[in-house]
């Protein structure tokens, strides 16, 4: 078997099996840590396609960003898992009745397909050869200009979750001192300072 | 040889895990999340599957996208988690029907 075949198989059972986990753990966490194997192995599979800055970018993104960000959640909340997992053999027969349900109707689909004759002059963009334009510049010099307005949407989507993130969790409780920076400034010195006329000998 | 069929039935198995995944932890919002990340991964590797079997980068392109709007999905899901579990001390999905207003 050659190289790039057993790598392929290699990504794919891991990536499954680990998906399959994901959804099959005891704990939360045991469940992320199975999904930045997923991630991780499929972002093989990209490298193998020749999207390399497509798997950086999975791996940067889902691993470093998203996959921490599930972590910081399972533990900050105090959960009791075990009573949410409690009827999970109740619902397994309804959920793989689904499942292969789902994959035989994918499986008959792949089963017979081809391109349509003339898909080949339907490319938009059609991909430079490697030892011209490498990945990486390749897609940037589309996106930079022939999906400039997608890509400032994108950048937009991702301001509105910042945001949106922010103003849902943050929360201003009762009784702790906060800074009040126009109370600050607006101070004078009529208002915040009192002058008192001490005779000697006494105190005030 | 690895061909476009071999890259299509790893995408679907994903996907089917993925809905496999949202059925059986019906009550854990957390990994039913996570589920969802794992349906939009197949959906990526459905789309540079044909981009790179196609020679046709706007898939590439498409799937960057995606990106984006998973990871923000995932911080404003996370985000509401977070919120519902605050005011209920719980995060079992299935008593959110009893919010009102």
């Amino acid at each position: 078997m050659e190289l790039t075949a057993l790598a392929f198989y290699l990504f794919a059972i891991v990536s499954i099996c680990s998906a399959v986990f994901v959804t099959l753990s005891r704990h939360p966490v045991h469940s992320v840590l199975w999904l930045i194997l997923a991630f991780l192995s499929s972002a093989g599979l990209f490298v193998l396609l020749g999207a390399e800055f497509l798997a950086m970018l999975l791996i940067i993104i889902y691993v470093g960003a998203v996959a921490v960000l599930f972590l910081f959640v399972v533990m900050m909340l105090n959960v009791d898992f075990a009573a949410l997992k409690a009827d999970m053999a109740k619902f397994l027969p309804i959920g793989l009745l689904m499942g292969i349900v789902i994959l035989i109707e994918l499986g008959l689909v792949f089963g017979d397909w081809k391109f349509a004759n003339n898909s080949l002059d339907l490319r938009l963009a059609i991909t430079p050869p490697l030892d011209e334009v490498h990945n990486t510049e390749a897609l940037g010099l589309l996106i930079y200009d022939e999906f400039i307005y997608l890509f400032q949407a994108s950048g937009l989507i991702l301001l509105v979750a910042m945001i949106g993130a922010i103003v849902l969790t943050m929360r201003h409780r009762k009784g702790i001192k906060r800074q009040n920076v126009m109370e600050q400034m607006s101070r004078d010195p009529s208002t915040a300072m009192e002058l008192k006329d001490v005779k000697s000998g006494q105190g005030l | 040889m690895i061909t476009l069929e071999h890259y299509l039935m790893v995408a679907s198995v994903l996907f089917v895990v993925g809905i496999f995944g949202i059925f059986l932890n019906r009550k854990n919002v957390i990994v039913i999340l996570m589920s969802i990340e794992l349906m939009l991964l197949a959906v990526n590797i459905n789309f540079v599957a044909f981009s790179s079997f196609l020679g046709d980068l706007v898939g590439q392109v498409f799937s960057l996208f995606i990106l984006t709007v998973a990871a923000a999905e995932a911080a404003i899901g996370l985000a509401i988690l977070v919120c519902f579990f605050r005011v209920r001390g719980t995060i079992a999905v299935e008593e959110i029907n009893s919010m009102k207003g």
